[in-house]
């Protein structure tokens, strides 16, 4: 009698079992992650006190913090998924770095662009050169490199390959951009909305939706990316396909 | 190693265009800039730092593909990899010959640039350093970016879209070097920055870089 | 100094060609690769050059020991001949640039530039790089392609001379080069069934 093997995480990297999860898993963010955005907006938007400085403009945070943060964590998820390619060769996880680049790409733009309908009234101005801009810009440019990269070779592994040394390498320089960024110049954007420092800076009114809205944010991410694998995993699938037709034929 | 590195200078040399056309691209800069921003000398001595550093940046841009394509295209990074030097001090010489054909002469020629740009008395020395300690780092980035791209058809502005963003910490702190220079603030901690970005980039790069073109040759 | 491949597998863009491929060469030994073209003779070629990994099976000989000529010639256009052959030369850290120009009858040539040669002298040239690696296992890609008939009877004598002195050769070509004595290998009966690497692709057809 053979022993059963144990369960583990890694078995998802087989094609047919992450389809086979994700064929259940997908709708369910999908529907979840609708419902906690359309509750956190809704619930920000209009049943939220305005601020007394800020005014109702402020509310635009419940777009702009989980944007902003799905951002970063896009890229931290596309290297830690890189990592995996390069050490462990589970092609899912490639694709589904590749699939994460375009949606963290699209978050860095709604960060930006919240961030200028916010700053205007603000600061009088849709766009200065404060180092989170700047860092968030910077960051943009690396999603579209990363993207560029994937889309410009042709053998599938070796796209994966070389996209995942630059995630690697460009990781590093984001990060050193950053800091570049604050060093080149102090901004005048006010500090991170959420701290976990005693003495909350915001009022749990504000922070109810707020944490709501990015956990639909986090479960549009990976709805998204869920379905950008599976559409990776379907086009690897035609190529396969082809591939035998042309070898048997 | 050493023969590799003559090979690539005596290339340069002869090929045309190693020493001249990044200098030539540095020199047409440095004339367009006053011609597109005015004649005024206060804005040109603002700017000039930053148009120095872009201008270095951008004439080092222009001839990376030359690092690999070349050799990969007549076949010889194929006999380089299975010669008996690794592929990543390979990646080293050739990021050293290119420094030493692109790099240097722009240091060397930026003192120049700089008057025609009104850059102040006092930032000639910050300038000349902070070239001389950040264009190595240029170097070594854009090898990376080279060898990320060399088996591609038409990697040239793909590069550009990849090595750009890899430019920024260089610049910053580089262009930030001469700026303080010029208002006369102290730059140790801006040359100190760049020579770390320097540094961690020539030790570490080269390893990436050669990963990169084993994937590519394979 | 012997060369042992066993039930190698080699893909070429992600696409298997070839497996179960195993030969064996002891020094003085010739082996010629035959097949129709696409049969996956300059991927197994690479593939022993530990140019691009294989798929399955062991290959005994490092990389390190063997020199690889491809379909390019490496060569430097602005570069005599000359120039092109001692630079490998240092690269491999040996001398007999004249004894190598000589054998491929390049040494009245030696100051003419790479890229003022026709392409039967530069392929020659090509072949005179292997004499100065010093590597004991040449591994060649269709050597013969734009020589004449003269210059094919030089080559098959500097693989002879090769052979003799204890070196080993695996050639694809479709020329004869008069080595009786090579063994001669048809890829044709090892082309893969078709899957994809690691199973991946194929874990949905």
């Amino acid at each position: 009698m053979t022993p059963t093997p144990r369960p583990s995480l890694w078995e998802y990297a087989n094609p047919v079992k992450f389809m086979r999860l994700s064929d259940w898993l997908l709708p369910l963010t999908a529907w979840l992650a609708a419902a906690a955005i359309a509750v956190g907006l809704v619930w920000g938007f209009f049943l939220t006190p305005d601020d007394f400085r800020q005014g109702s403009t402020v509310k635009i945070i419940f777009l702009h913090v989980p944007s902003a943060l799905m951002a970063i964590n896009a890229w931290a998820m596309m290297l830690v998924a890189s990592l995996v390619w390069l050490i462990r060769r589970h092609h899912v996880s490639a694709l589904a770095a590749r699939a994460a680049g375009p949606v963290g790409a699209m978050m860095t733009l709604i960060a930006l662009f919240t961030g200028a309908i916010w700053g205007q009234p603000m600061w009088g101005t849709w766009w200065a050169w404060d180092p989170r801009l700047t860092s968030f810009l910077i960051l943009f440019l690396f999603y579209l490199g990363y993207i560029a990269l994937w889309s410009a070779i042709e053998d599938p592994d070796t796209a994966a390959d070389l996209t995942a040394v630059l995630c690697i390498v460009g990781s590093v320089f984001a990060v050193l951009s950053r800091y570049a960024a604050i060093f080149w110049n102090q901004g005048l954007h006010q500090g991170a909305s959420l701290s976990v420092a005693p003495g909350t800076r915001m009022d749990w009114a504000y922070k109810a939706p707020l944490y709501v809205s990015m956990t639909g944010f986090g479960l549009l991410f990976l709805a998204l990316v869920l379905a950008g694998t599976r559409t990776e995993i379907r086009a690897r699938r035609m190529k396969a396909l082809i591939n035998r037709e042309r070898m048997q034929g | 190693m050493i023969a590799l590195l003559a090979r690539d200078l005596r290339l340069a040399m002869r090929a045309g265009g190693g020493f001249g056309l990044g200098l030539a691209f540095f020199l047409v800069l440095a004339v367009l800039v006053p011609l597109g921003v005015g004649p005024e000398g206060g804005t040109l001595a603002a700017i000039a730092p930053g148009i120095l550093w872009i201008g270095a940046l951008l004439a080092c841009l222009l001839s990376l593909d030359r690092i690999f394509a070349l050799d990969f295209e007549d076949g010889s990074l194929d006999l380089l990899a299975t010669a008996p030097i690794p592929l990543e001090g390979v990646v080293a010489v050739k990021a050293l010959a290119h420094w030493l054909t692109t790099g240097l002469p722009l240091v060397l020629a930026a003192p120049v640039l700089g008057i025609l740009l009104n850059l102040p008395g006092p930032a000639y020395g910050e300038l000349v350093v902070s070239l001389l300690i950040g264009t190595p780092a240029l170097s070594v980035i854009g090898a990376f970016g080279a060898a990320l791209t060399v088996g591609l058809k038409r990697g040239g502005l793909l590069m550009s879209l990849l090595v750009l963003p890899l430019y920024v910490p260089t610049l910053v702190f580089g262009a930030e070097a001469v700026s303080r220079g010029a208002q006369g603030l102290p730059v140790a901690t801006p040359l100190l920055l760049l020579a770390g970005i320097t540094a961690g980039s020539t030790a570490l790069l080269p390893f990436a870089a050669a990963l990169a073109l084993r994937i590519n040759l394979r | 100094m012997e060369l042992v491949a066993s039930d190698l597998a080699c893909a070429r863009g992600g696409i298997a060609l070839l497996e179960g491929v195993s030969l064996r060469l002891t020094p003085g030994q010739a082996l010629i690769l035959r097949g129709p073209n696409g049969c996956g003779k300059t991927t197994l070629l690479r593939t022993l050059a530990g140019l691009q990994p294989a798929m399955a099976g062991t290959i005994s000989c490092p990389p390190e020991t063997v020199a690889y000529s491809g379909h390019a010639d490496g060569l430097k256009a602005v570069l005599s001949v000359r120039e092109n052959l001692s630079f490998w030369a240092q690269i491999h850290d040996r001398a007999g640039v004249g004894v190598a120009m000589a054998a491929m009858n390049l040494t009245e040539l030696a100051d003419r530039q790479a890229q003022n040669l026709s392409a039967g002298q530069k392929r020659r040239l090509g072949l005179a790089r292997l004499m100065v690696t010093g590597r004991w296992l040449w591994l060649l890609d269709e050597p013969t392609v734009s020589l004449d008939a003269a210059s094919v009877a030089l080559f098959g004598a500097i693989v002879r001379t090769h052979l003799a002195q204890g070196g080993a050769a695996i050639m694809a070509t479709h020329i004869d080069l008069g080595l009786n004595e090579a063994a001669v290998l048809d890829l044709g009966g090892f082309r893969a069934a078709p899957r994809a690497p690691d199973g991946f692709d194929e874990a949905f057809v």
